[in-house]
């Protein structure tokens, strides 16, 4: 059975690796007065974060910010033990990863599926593609903050 | 090298074909010339060049293709329930269908008018009409979603619609058919053989405003019983004038196929709009007692609201004497099209062997000197000879239509002869003429009705199929044709279906449309009054027999997705939200023998599904629109139990009380 899984995971990485791939050339071609067109409702991800400032002492007003976000766009999926629920828990998440890695996670999903080995190894355990869950950049700071303040940081 | 070969394989088969059909021209193998198929191709992955927003006659929506590949993007519903989406079945969609006869679930949608400004395409909204309960849509093409519906009071069959002023300052509604107006207390049991003393035609304004797009029945001309047929707004010199091409000048009540063509000339009906609004201003107008629909879709609470309106303002031409003149006009008129420059008027008698060009400087003049030749029904007729341009003669049988390609040249469809013909218009002679398979309605060039014509291609919107699709039965797709004009001749690229019967349509290039459409809802902005922000806020709440079920869906479960304590007699009410932020991932919901359709949710959206159960047991609800690999997971239950159970309300996610997801009540 988890074999199964496995290969169906990843197969579906490769299906997927090749339509994005391919989806990229094409729309290079594409006509190009609508593709680089700016559109008013610009999907917030896709930027690469290479650097953060981390706060300490945490930030109260962005923790509680950080809460609201993950009340609204990730509690569906993420519960704050240590348990699996569609994705993994938030518990000790930020031991785990890199703050730059989690952020990058947040507000550029689509990159980190594309390139980044740990973030593959997830989806092949989850199935579900995270999705972009149009959160700015300061906004997924905000969650960074919430994050370390579940994991008992002051 | 392989597409030089084809190339040569295709020639050599178009010779053969030639050759093959010679004695027979019309044969519907149309003989494809030259490297058609490469000039409609749209690679994978690569865009059309234009939209093109076609209407959808009997099926009363509006369908949306690329050109010039011919690809179906989307129809939009507008007048017909759709249950592919819940439009018209969904709590929230419901009053957008609300009429003064209250809920028609169908209407027959004819003519589509794109926005402009200063007379040039804007990509804001597209128009359309509903014919048979007459009213006018407007659509946001932001999001390709039915904004405004406004019902038309007195009118009946409204064809004469929605044509717009050259800044989209006023939609027309004229009546296709007369009768006793309806406003209160009006008598209107009459017999129909009154038709010449009690039925009444009017011409409605509806105004638009340049910000939101709201629209409002500005005004209502009272006229003469007669049918209007089509319309179109002047432009530049005659951009304060409208002309409406009308028949049954004869004013017939019975087999007007007969009786409706005895009279040599119709009318086309020219209108000073600017003057009519100074008459609304100066209080001229007399305001009636009437009952319509107004409805508009709020994209922030994603919900509609259907209010019923009651006065209209009417301006009585027979007694405001330089508002409306009647230009003679050969044979039925149907189409009556405005050319670029504003200048030329064309209308198309429907049985007339001419296709006559009036000149809106001659009408000018004629109107100054007072020539008029009668009166109509106390209106003044201009005289043809001093409003005619020319006329261009023997151009085919049966003109419909005329479009523009802003180099000079008009084009003209053909009903009767099945053609579609080219003619300069300076010169009224005829440069070009194509086959159309079979009996051409309307034609379109992108940009065609506007001061700008973008050119490119004309699109033939054929009345009859045939033989030229794979036969399904009796009932056949029809069929559109795209042709190329940046030639002298015109060449036949593709044949495409459609879906409905189209009408008429606009095309309008990609990047006026593309750059600004809506990809999600933002979450954070929806003011639904059952939005659940989160599943922390998903519950059950019951108020009597109503049972509100507060629930989101995300890739990929519902909370609450196991659901006790629902009793026979209740009326159960799903508020889905879609707690999703990225594009194209809209989540779909259905619950078994439910009594209605299912609903699709987008991105940050909030629907609601009315649900009566009709038996006790369990009943199953999941997503109709896959969402993820575990699309086939998204699923859940609902207990119904008998009335007067004591099974409490109680709802859960994820089984376990412990998990936090679990409520009781």
């Amino acid at each position: 059975m988890f074999r199964t899984l496995m290969t169906t995971g990843i197969l579906a990485l490769v299906l997927w690796a090749c339509s994005s791939r391919q989806s990229a050339e094409e729309s290079a071609k594409g006509s190009p007065t609508i593709a680089e067109a700016a559109s008013p409702q610009t999907e917030v991800h896709g930027m690469e974060k290479k650097e953060i400032t981390l706060n300490s002492p945490l930030n109260a007003a962005w923790v509680a910010a950080g809460e609201g976000i993950y009340d609204l766009k990730c509690l569906a999926c993420h519960k704050l033990t240590a348990d699996k629920l569609v994705g993994p828990g938030w518990l000790g998440v930020t031991q785990r990863r890199e703050p730059l890695w989690i952020v990058n996670m947040i507000t550029n999903v689509d990159m980190m599926l594309d390139t980044d080995p740990e973030a593959q190894k997830l989806l092949e355990e989850c199935l579900v593609r995270m999705p972009n869950q149009n959160i700015s950049d300061e906004e997924a700071l905000q969650l960074l903050e919430f994050m370390r303040s579940n994991d008992g940081e002051k | 090298m392989r597409r030089k070969f084809i190339s040569l394989l295709l020639g050599s088969l178009a010779a053969t074909l030639i050759l093959l059909t010679s004695c027979t021209p019309r044969n519907p193998t149309q003989v494809i010339v030259g490297d058609a198929a490469e000039e409609v191709y749209v690679a994978p992955g690569q865009y059309d060049e234009f939209y093109s927003i076609v209407s959808g006659g009997f099926n009363g929506q509006v369908s949306v293709y690329g050109l010039p590949s011919g690809r179906l993007l989307r129809i939009v519903p507008v007048f017909s329930q759709f249950a592919e989406n819940g439009w018209g079945y969904s709590e929230e969609t419901k009053p957008m269908l609300n009429t003064s006869h209250g809920f028609v679930p169908w209407d027959d949608s004819h003519h589509i008018a794109l926005s402009t400004s200063k007379g040039e395409h804007d990509g804001r909204w597209a128009f359309v009409n509903g014919n048979n309960t007459p009213r006018i849509a407007r659509i946001n093409l932001k999001t390709f979603r039915t904004e405004e519906i406004i019902e038309i009071p007195n009118s009946s069959g409204n064809h004469s619609s929605p044509f717009l002023t050259e800044n989209s300052e006023y939609a027309v509604a004229g009546t296709r058919f007369s009768y006793p107006l309806d406003n209160e207390g009006a008598v209107t049991d009459v017999s129909i053989e009154t038709y010449k003393q009690n039925f009444k035609g009017t011409v409605s304004f509806v105004s638009i405003n340049p910000e939101s797009g709201r629209m409002g029945i500005g005004f209502q001309l009272l006229l003469p019983g007669v049918n209007f047929d089509l319309a179109r707004g002047g432009r530049g010199p005659s951009h304060d004038w409208f002309f409406f091409s009308c028949y049954n000048t004869e004013q017939a009540n019975t087999l007007l196929e007969v009786n409706a063509s005895q009279k040599d000339k119709d009318f086309i009906m020219a209108v000073n709009w600017k003057r009519c609004e100074e008459y609304v201003k100066a209080g001229k107008g007399r305001k009636d007692r009437v009952r319509y629909a107004h409805n508009i879709y709020d994209e922030e609470t994603h919900t509609g609201n259907s209010a019923i309106e009651n006065e209209v303002i009417v301006l009585d031409p027979k007694e405001l004497k330089d508002i409306v003149y009647f230009i003679p006009c050969p044979k039925s008129p149907h189409g009556c099209d405005v050319d670029p420059s504003g200048q030329y008027i064309v209308g198309s008698g429907k049985l007339a062997a001419i296709i006559p060009v009036f000149s809106f400087d001659k009408m000018q003049k004629a109107i100054a000197a007072g020539n008029f030749e009668s009166e109509y029904d106390g209106i003044p007729v201009l005289k043809y000879e001093d409003v005619l341009h020319g006329e261009v003669k023997k151009p085919g049988l049966g003109p419909l239509h005329t479009e523009f390609d802003g180099k000079g040249f008009a084009y003209t469809s053909f009903f009767v002869s099945s053609e579609i013909v080219k003619w300069d218009i300076e010169k009224l002679e005829v440069v070009d003429r194509v086959p159309t398979y079979y009996s051409i309605g309307h034609l379109s060039i992108p940009g065609g009705p506007t001061r700008k014509p973008h050119g490119k291609y004309v699109i033939a919107y054929n009345k009859i199929t045939k033989d030229r699709y794979l036969p399904t039965g009796p009932e056949l797709t029809q069929s559109a044709q795209l042709y190329d004009i940046t030639g002298d001749k015109m060449r036949l690229l593709l044949d495409f279906p459609t879906t409905g019967e189209p009408h008429y349509a606009e095309a309008i290039p990609a990047e006026l449309i593309a750059p600004n459409s809506v990809k999600i809802f933002r979450i954070e902005a929806n003011k639904h009054p059952y939005v659940t922000r989160g599943e922390k806020e998903a519950r059950v709440e019951r108020k009597g027999k109503e049972v509100h079920v507060y629930m989101t869906s995300i890739r990929s479960h519902f909370t609450p997705d196991n659901i006790e304590g629902v009793k026979m007699g209740d009326e159960v009410y799903f508020h889905v939200t879609n707690l999703e932020q990225d594009w194209d991932v809209p989540h779909g919901f259905a619950v078994k023998g439910s009594n209605n359709a299912e609903i699709l949710i987008m991105p940050g959206e909030t629907c609601t599904l009315k649900w009566v159960p009709d038996r006790v047991g369990i009943t199953p609800i999941y997503c109709t629109d896959f969402c993820s690999a575990l699309h086939q997971e998204m699923q859940g239950y609902v207990r119904v139990s008998p009335a007067g159970s004591n099974v409490p309300l109680r709802w859960t996610t994820g089984g376990t009380p412990e998990s936090g997801l679990t409520s009781t009540k």
